[in-house]
């Protein structure tokens, strides 16, 4: 088949850009979808263009590195799929695509499609994490967790830490990837020490960041390709206020 | 060069505990003034960059994704194993060394792989103490299933995603360690080269992968955690990113590349669809439990699967190993399905695929039971394949999976250059010539968290801060000159064809001649091809733009242009070996039922190979596999 | 961090400060209208009402003061969050695609907006009396205020009763998301609270719109028509 695609094209952060438009021709309903613009970047190399630049790396939907906004969606709009597992059988012959990048202030766009999510590596040093060094570990099974807890930190800890849901959210805020991490510790008895002091700094660290906030709109949780819930955010609402409690007392 | 595996006296199961007490420390005061780089983000880099910060060390990390976190340890899907023995089904630490030797044929050293099964537990607990959420059972007490190549239960998980659950542990306490200021984080920065300065690595020369900038980084030593090289295949289950650059570079800097014909080649991926495909999904190896293996048996046979009569249907594996039948292993397996395809009975629209069948298993347990168990599998594979696997078979074919292979190691990890120590599917330490499942999560993190730490202590408390060299010394600025030199020639090329191009052609021949079976006429034709090849790549690449910016065909190019190298190199350690062990089948040596035919008297030695320059053949060193404890035996699995 | 940053600085404090403060104007609206709705039993029933709470005024002070903190509060951090959302997205998308978001949802700042216009003009209306002054000067035959008369005057114009009954349908798209979004920001909105969260946020929502609107309509339609005489 063959398709119109306008693409954001610019050149580095400080360039203004604008979207491009190019004929895929040929496209295999197999294809994925990053195939699917390697084949246009091959074509683009051959006549001696720059390539459209975007990032992705395992292909697989698991390491969290593709990060497009396609026809309006991150991520292409099918349920629990990343970018890279959206196939080209999901669209039709003569179709437009738009494919932009995540917008958001605290994800500055680098080169075309590819942005830098460098904020959600600093929500994480700011705090999600559990202080144990290497070595002085008791034996696992000396810390039983309840098979329901685990399973529900394990549904948080799923994250995959793309951005989608940032990219999504309308008011690009961040609160599903905080909250899932805040959450999969929280649940946890390792998690509990540090329990109170790691929302406060999280969600600090999210703030200066420069996301917006969650007005539960749920498009993160459409859009998750890890189906991670709104519930999670919820959770993190009541650990700030637990926190804030507890830091009065 | 000479070959030193500094492997300790004593019995084999006091090696370590004795090592650990002989390893020299450094003053916890003295910590802090030495800089120790680590180069990748995977499971054995971020845990050896987390450890090493935690003791008070400097510590700068590099990586090529944006964030450490996307290494791509992420994608592993099954479990980790270690001798916990909380099944109480006879495990032990020595059950899991002997399995892990066993499993790799009898290729790898054996003080390694007994070591690597001791701290196999400390893993374990140091993982659920960073809050890993492993699977529990109802009791709160973790939950254990068993895997490959072994008859204990002994293998941790966390659903699908055991690999993404300990990456993102290790990430952590590397996060932790970032924010305390004791390592520096470098994403998206590319290792050029290793700077030698007497002999010694000192530092390393990198690529701003986003400005482009060259710069150097002076270190006391240098850590390379960076992965396999299952992208010389082109395809392969690996992240398109993933490639052999660092420790070939290191290669050509001296430190010894051992058994690189030693890969793994998985039977469960999904087929490839065309020359578009950039990379191949794995399906989990659990869908063999249920699935039924076929191809028809008239050649070319275009009816759709249903159509076809169960007795013109041919169940290979069962007719071929009537007792283990469809769970034959890994590489068996792999090989029958590409004699099926080379027949001309394959199928599908390339006819490389053999059929994975759940009608039977549907018709005997219903479908509700079949979806229970591997519904998300039959979802991905609906998703990649737009076929519903409930109505017609899969079509499933093998795929190049992991690469046993690596830098030379001895016993500290260090690598035959002094002050390089290589970590995790980078070295060669611990699968010999085939890994099991569920071992590579353990070796990356053994390495990294247990082993390291301790051994690179040891080598920095014989060298002093103050020798470390500036980097505006002369070594780095001429590595530095070097690297700047073929980023230009690259560019100076100025010809068609894309490097993806030049990268996917590699692939398919030694795919081709150095896949999943191997002969010395392949093998000696490839290793003209290639080099004609690598010729037309110095010839006819075409790169855009310029080397001061993110260029992925810049970034492709230079990876491919080792691959291009490092190909010929592994297809002459495949060629020189000549037998046939593990995941390295020489069609030369098989026993008459297709089973690899190892042949200890020629062969019980790791190949170690020595640059020697551009122009000329490497160096073959050869350290000898003396088996303390086990006795070597021929595997079996009719 | 102090108390204060964490609760007027960060995002999560101020959407506590939103939701604490929602939750006491739903109150305050379900009590209005409960109160309102005696018009229907006569002038004598919601006359008496509005002698008695004048009869209290440090109680109807007190509680028009806290009413004015309350709604200053709930703006102020719609206002001050919601510029965070904007500058948290300086580039917008070239498509828009709302994947989940209800309408209600994404126009939380605006129905808020246009139902604070509402809520001035209201005041004008029937409290200030800076509209119709007329209205304020009805009396009864006790001497009372005439409140039934204000109304039924008020809403015998049908320009006037339709902008009610669009600020009524604009507050209650705004309490259905409200009202189940203060559960989320309380933290109170997992599994199945969530069903129960929406199902009041539905019913609250539906229940205030077509109780504060029955009086508009009514009257209209020719309720109280006998007192204009």
């Amino acid at each position: 088949m063959n398709l119109t695609l306008h693409v954001w094209r610019q050149e580095n952060a400080t360039d203004s850009g604008e979207f491009v438009t190019y004929l895929a021709k040929d496209v295999s309903p197999d294809m994925s979808f990053l195939e699917m613009l390697d084949v246009v970047n091959e074509d683009l190399l051959e006549k001696g263009a720059d390539p459209i630049a975007f990032d992705s790396d395992c292909r697989e939907g698991i390491c969290g590195t593709c990060s497009l906004v396609i026809n309006g969606s991150a991520h292409g709009g099918q349920k629990a799929t990343t970018a890279c597992q959206l196939h080209m059988r999901s669209f039709s012959d003569g179709e437009t695509i738009t494919i932009e990048p995540w917008r958001a202030r605290p994800f500055p766009v680098i080169r075309d499609l590819v942005v830098d999510r460098g904020s959600f590596d600093r929500i994480i040093q700011a705090g999600g994490y559990v202080s144990a060094s290497t070595g002085g570990a008791p034996d696992a099974n000396t810390i039983p967790v309840s098979k329901p807890n685990s399973d529900k930190a394990m549904d948080a800890a799923q994250c995959i830490g793309c951005g989608a849901c940032v990219a999504a959210c309308k008011n690009a805020s961040a609160m599903l990837f905080v909250s899932a991490k805040v959450s999969h510790m929280s649940l946890l008895p390792q998690g509990q020490v540090e329990r109170e002091q790691r929302v406060l700094d999280m969600v600090s660290q999210m703030d200066q960041e420069g996301f917006g906030a969650c007005t539960v709109t749920g498009s993160c949780e459409a859009v998750c390709p890890k189906e991670i819930s709104l519930d999670f955010i919820a959770r993190m609402n009541r650990e700030y206020g637990r926190a804030l409690i507890k830091s009065c007392s | 060069m000479k070959l030193d595996a500094k492997i300790p006296s004593g019995p084999l199961d006091q090696k370590w505990e004795k090592h650990k007490f002989d390893l020299k420390l450094v003053n916890p005061a003295n910590k802090r003034k030495y800089e120790v780089i680590v180069v990748g983000s995977g499971l054995a880099g971020a845990s050896a960059a987390a450890t090493l910060g935690e003791l008070g060390y400097n510590v700068k990390c590099f990586c090529y994704q944006d964030s450490p976190r996307r290494a791509h340890s992420i994608a592993a899907q099954g479990g980790i194993n270690s001798a916990k023995n909380y099944q109480n089904d006879g495990d032990s630490v020595h059950r899991l060394f002997y399995d892990t030797i066993k499993g790799g044929d009898f290729r790898a050293r054996e003080a390694n792989v007994h070591r690597l099964a001791e701290v196999s537990r400390n893993i374990i607990d140091q993982c659920v103490a960073q809050g890993v959420p492993f699977a529990r059972e109802y009791s709160g007490m973790l939950a254990n299933r068993s895997f490959g190549g072994a008859q204990v239960s002994r293998t941790f998980y966390a659903r699908g995603q055991t690999g993404q659950q300990l990456l993102l542990g290790a990430y952590q306490a590397l996060s932790r360690q970032i924010a305390a200021g004791k390592v520096t984080m470098f994403p998206r920065t590319e290792l050029q080269d290793v700077v030698l300065v007497d002999g010694k690595a000192k530092g390393i020369v990198v690529r701003n992968l986003v400005t482009g900038e060259i710069s150097s980084h002076a270190a006391d030593a240098v850590v390379m955690a960076t992965g396999g090289y299952g992208p010389v295949f082109y395809l392969s289950t690996n992240a398109v990113g993933c490639n052999v650059s660092a420790t070939y570079r290191a290669y050509k800097r001296g430190a010894a590349f051992a058994n690189p014909c030693y890969t793994q080649i998985h039977p469960t991926c999904i087929p490839v669809t065309g020359d578009h495909q950039s990379k191949l999904t794995l399906m989990s190896e659990s869908l063999r439990n249920d699935g039924r293996v076929w191809v028809p048996k008239k050649k070319g046979d275009e009816r759709r699967p249903q159509d076809i009569p169960e007795a013109e249907r041919d169940y290979y594996l069962e007719r071929k190993y009537p007792s283990f039948g469809n769970l034959a292993p890994r590489d068996i397996a792999s090989r029958a399905a590409k004699e099926a395809c080379d027949a001309g009975r394959g199928v599908g629209p390339t006819g490389l695929g053999v059929f994975l069948d759940f009608q039977d298993a549907i018709g005997r347990q219903g479908e509700s039971t079949v979806r229970e168990r591997y519904g998300n599998l039959f979802d991905m594979y609906q998703r990649i394949t737009g076929e519903n696997a409930y109505h017609q078979p899969m079509r499933i074919f093998p795929a190049v999976h992991y690469t046993m292979g690596g830098l030379w190691v001895d016993y500290n990890l260090m690598s035959s250059i002094p002050g390089l120590f290589v970590l995790g599917e980078a070295n060669f330490s611990d699968h010999g010539a085939n890994r099991l499942g569920a071992s590579a999560l353990m070796q990356g993190l053994a390495d990294g968290y247990f082993v390291a730490p301790y051994t690179v202590g040891n080598y920095l408390s014989q060298e002093s801060p103050a020798d470390r060299p500036s980097t505006d010394s002369k070594p780095f600025k001429k590595v530095e000159s070097e690297v700047n030199e073929r980023i230009d020639q690259l560019f100076a090329i100025k010809g068609r064809r894309t490097p993806r191009s030049f990268h996917r052609e590699l692939g398919k021949l030694v795919w081709e001649y150095c896949g999943m079976a191997r002969d010395k006429a392949g093998l000696t034709k490839v290793l003209k091809l290639i080099p004609e090849l690598r010729d037309e790549f110095w010839d006819n690449l075409n790169l855009s733009g310029g080397p001061n910016e993110l260029n992925t065909s810049l970034e492709q190019a230079s990876r491919v242009a080792d691959f291009m190298e490092f190909a010929e190199l592994l297809c002459t350690d495949a060629l020189k070996r000549d037998e046939s062990c593990g995941g390295h089948f020489r069609t030369e040596h098989q026993t008459p039922d297709g089973e690899a035919k190892r042949d200890d008297k020629n062969f019980a030695y790791v190949a170690a190979w020595e640059y020697k320059g551009q122009s000329r053949r490497p160096t073959l060193h050869k350290e000898p596999l003396a088996y303390q404890e086990v006795k070597m035996t021929q595997r079996s699995y009719k | 961090m102090n108390l204060f940053t964490a609760i007027f600085h960060s995002t999560l404090g101020k959407k506590y400060l939103m939701a604490i403060t929602g939750l006491l104007l739903i109150f305050f609206v379900i009590g209005h209208m409960i109160g309102n709705l005696q018009i229907f039993l006569g002038p004598e029933s919601i006359n008496a009402y509005g002698a008695f709470l004048k009869s209290k005024p440090a109680l109807l002070w007190g509680a028009r003061l806290g009413l004015l903190a309350t709604v200053a509060v709930h703006i102020w951090s719609a206002i001050t969050l919601s510029a965070k959302n904007r500058a948290a997205r300086p580039v917008t998308y070239k498509v828009n695609r709302s994947v989940a978001a209800s309408y209600a949802s994404r126009t939380m700042i605006w129905s808020g907006l246009i139902v604070l216009a509402f809520i001035i003009y209201h005041l004008l209306h029937f409290t200030v009396g800076a509209v119709n002054p007329e209205l304020l000067a009805l009396r009864d035959e006790a001497g009372r205020h005439d409140i039934y008369l204000m109304v039924i005057q008020g809403f015998s114009h049908p320009l006037v009763s339709g902008f009610y009954l669009l600020s009524m349908a604009l507050l209650c798209s705004h309490l259905s998301h409200g009202t189940s979004s203060l559960f989320q920001s309380l933290g109170f909105r997992s599994g199945q609270q969530k069903i129960w969260a929406n199902r009041l946020a539905l019913l609250l929502a539906w229940g205030i719109f077509l109780g504060n609107s029955s009086i508009p309509l009514a009257i209209l339609m020719g309720f109280g028509k006998e007192a204009l005489k």
